[in-house]
């Protein structure tokens, strides 16, 4: 190892990367700009969206209720409530999303009432669709108040208190600190969107610093000076891992820069609706135990290794730029896949997952981020990824000493 | 100085089986001589010239450059080589300055004497003009000459030049030629590929003919011309390597 040489290599492939084009959009650009337009873009308009949906009178259709007055009236002068004439078939109405739902009164639903004998309501309704299940929830409010409007009424009747048929209230009262709610609510999401960002970004420059060269006819060039190919390889994986962390580092940061600022639009503004507000943005915005960030970084690092090292052995297998990504974009699902199952709820640290690439990252970095510390697991994380980086540094190196691989026609 | 000894390079092909690129070639090359290998498409001159260059391992043989061994001390003589080649390309984002200064640091120069080294070169290849432009800018001759600039940033004792005239214009290809002669007169040593017969006539002073991986002719032109009876090169070589019939067969396989 010739650090001179490892340190030329790197500093010219930094240079050339950041003049490359492809590289600087998905090292610079893309992370920088990703979240914010996540969530002031596509964010903003969701919540518009549902917002709109949630203010709308809900347009639905009352079928029967002939003999019920009391409870269509109700129905009709609720303000969430706007009463569609049915003409047709109404569960082509619902499903052709002209009406949210359809209510189903009974015959003799008042006077059945009246006489104490059980009835049902029924709800017709397009499961899954949003504008419907928010329909549904005010149609269910509204004949739960009835009924209890009912069951209030039957007790004076009866001369009983109301609390006859409320014995007693369940309350719930957290008592985890907030960094532990913020860590299990997002702690999941953030591992998660940093190692795929850590692989997204590390794929480009890899691509461009093997198979790219060999495409453009410098590797050879390169290979003829006095430098041993370890010297190459290293620089080159140094230029990667910049690239991996770099793309990371910048997501965190638009990441953390939209939270703060999108926390404060929410909860400034609105006077009157300022309590309720700062509640929201507080849980948008949940408090992580700032140690944990540093430990999620701390373990970063290897998989960042692992993954510069991965990428440079397989791209440099293809002859073409084209080549290399047709071998590479399947990689993310194989990368995506246990990044997702660490946030899985029933997938916990032990011994054995901790062993598992990826996924044990996942899952250390949920528990770091919601401050729980199990040392033995971390070390057997950082070693095992430490060793799993290795291996693939080697087997870069020794791609790189391959003649086949190198000059493959 | 390179002095090869039964240089034979084979490769194993999934679907032809062991091929040999490159059989049993021998040769030695002075310093202040240019010795030309011609050899058809695909008769394993740039097979050879890599395997001079350290860029492949040779299956058996062996070679020394400049009294370094191609099979031990690769790092040792990649550092008195000078590798010129259609195929070895300019990074296209670096400028010409970047593109020679980089190879100077990976030679190991230190930053002043790279700096003079740089301004020496483009003095005599006048490329002051285009210095700071960037290589993906450049018209063939630019490229040629940073290419040129590159190969030489080390002062090489020995140039390898493997078909440095492919599909280049004239004018480039005569300075290219030019060049190739400026280094024997410094007293390099230089090999030379090619399958332009009138490029060997006027540049070698030794001319080894290749084909199938095998050197089948060597001599000076004027003993090339004694023993095949033939005044041409074109002649010359078709008889050295058996005739046209051969020279087909070959380019099918």
């Amino acid at each position: 190892m010739n650090w001179h040489h490892i340190v030329t290599v790197y500093l010219k492939e930094l240079r050339d990367s950041l003049r490359d084009r492809r590289t600087l959009i998905s090292m610079i650009v893309i992370p920088t700009l990703v979240m914010p337009l996540l969530m002031f873009g596509v964010g903003a308009v969701m919540s518009k969206v549902i917002k709109t949906a949630r203010d709308e009178a809900s347009a639905i259709v009352i079928l029967g209720g002939t003999d019920s007055p009391g409870v269509v009236a109700a129905l009709k002068a609720d303000k969430r409530f706007r009463i569609v004439a049915a003409d047709g078939d109404y569960r082509q109405l619902v499903s052709e999303k002209k009406i949210r739902l359809a209510v189903e009164i009974p015959a003799g639903f008042e006077a059945a009432l009246k006489a104490g004998s059980p009835q049902t309501v029924t709800l017709y309704h397009y499961e899954g669709e949003m504008k419907s299940g928010l329909g549904v929830t005010a149609v269910e409010r509204f004949f739960r108040d009835l009924r209890e409007q009912t069951i209030e009424q039957r007790l004076t009747d009866r001369g009983l208190p109301a609390d006859v048929v409320k014995p007693f209230e369940v309350k719930r009262q957290n008592v985890a600190p907030p960094e532990k709610v913020g860590g299990n609510l997002i702690g999941g999401l953030i591992p998660y969107i940093i190692i795929i960002l850590c692989f997204t970004g590390a794929m480009y420059p890899a691509i461009d610093l093997t198979a790219g060269e060999k495409e453009r006819g410098t590797m050879e060039t390169l290979l003829c000076s006095p430098v041993h190919r370890v010297n190459i390889v290293l620089g080159k994986f140094l230029m990667v891992m910049t690239a991996s962390i770099a793309t990371m580092c910048l997501t965190l940061l638009s990441t953390g820069v939209s939270v703060a600022i999108g926390g404060s639009m929410f909860s400034g503004g609105r006077t009157a609706a300022a309590a309720g507000a700062t509640k929201a943005a507080a849980s948008v915005m949940p408090s992580i135990d700032p140690l944990g960030i540093f430990g999620v970084f701390a373990m970063i690092a290897p998989v960042a290794m692992f993954f510069a090292a991965l990428l440079l052995t397989i791209s440099l297998f293809a002859k073409s730029y084209k080549e290399a990504q047709s071998y590479v974009s399947p990689l993310i699902i194989v990368v995506i896949m246990p990044a997702m199952m660490g946030m899985l709820p029933g997938i916990e640290l032990t011994a054995k997952t901790a062993l598992i690439p990826i996924l044990n990252l996942s899952l250390v970095c949920k528990e770091m981020l919601s401050g729980v510390w199990h040392w033995n697991y971390i070390g057997l994380i950082f070693g095992s990824t430490c060793v799993y980086a290795a291996v693939a540094l080697a087997l870069c190196v020794r791609m790189f000493n391959r003649e086949d691989v190198m000059f493959r026609a | 100085m390179i002095e090869a000894h039964n240089l034979t390079k084979t490769f194993r092909d999934k679907k032809r089986g062991v091929i040999t690129a490159v059989e049993n070639v021998s040769f030695t090359c002075r310093p202040g001589q240019i010795y030309g290998l011609l050899g058809a498409n695909g008769a394993g001159k740039t097979t050879t010239l890599r395997m001079l260059a350290t860029l492949l391992q040779p299956t058996s043989g062996t070679a020394t450059m400049a009294g370094h061994d191609v099979a031990t001390a690769g790092v040792q003589v990649r550092a008195n080589v000078g590798f010129l080649a259609a195929s070895t390309a300019l990074y296209g984002r670096l400028t010409a300055r970047e593109m020679i200064t980089y190879f100077g640091e990976l030679n190991g120069l230190a930053e002043d004497a790279l700096r003079a080294r740089v301004r020496q070169l483009a003095d005599e290849l006048d490329m002051h003009e285009f210095l700071d432009r960037r290589c993906d800018k450049f018209s063939t001759g630019m490229k040629q000459k940073t290419s040129i600039a590159r190969t030489l940033i080390h002062d090489p004792a020995v140039m390898i030049f493997d078909e440095p005239t492919l599909g280049l214009d004239v004018m480039t290809a005569r300075s290219i030629v030019k060049f190739v002669r400026e280094c024997r007169n410094r007293g390099k040593t230089v090999i030379y590929s090619t399958h332009v017969m009138s490029e060997v006539e006027k540049l070698c002073d030794v001319i080894g003919i290749i084909h199938g991986g095998k050197l089948v002719a060597e001599g000076t032109l004027a003993e090339l011309q004694a023993r095949f009876g033939e005044q041409d090169m074109e002649e010359i070589f078709v008889k050295a390597v058996g005739g046209e019939a051969a020279l087909i067969a070959a380019m099918k396989n």
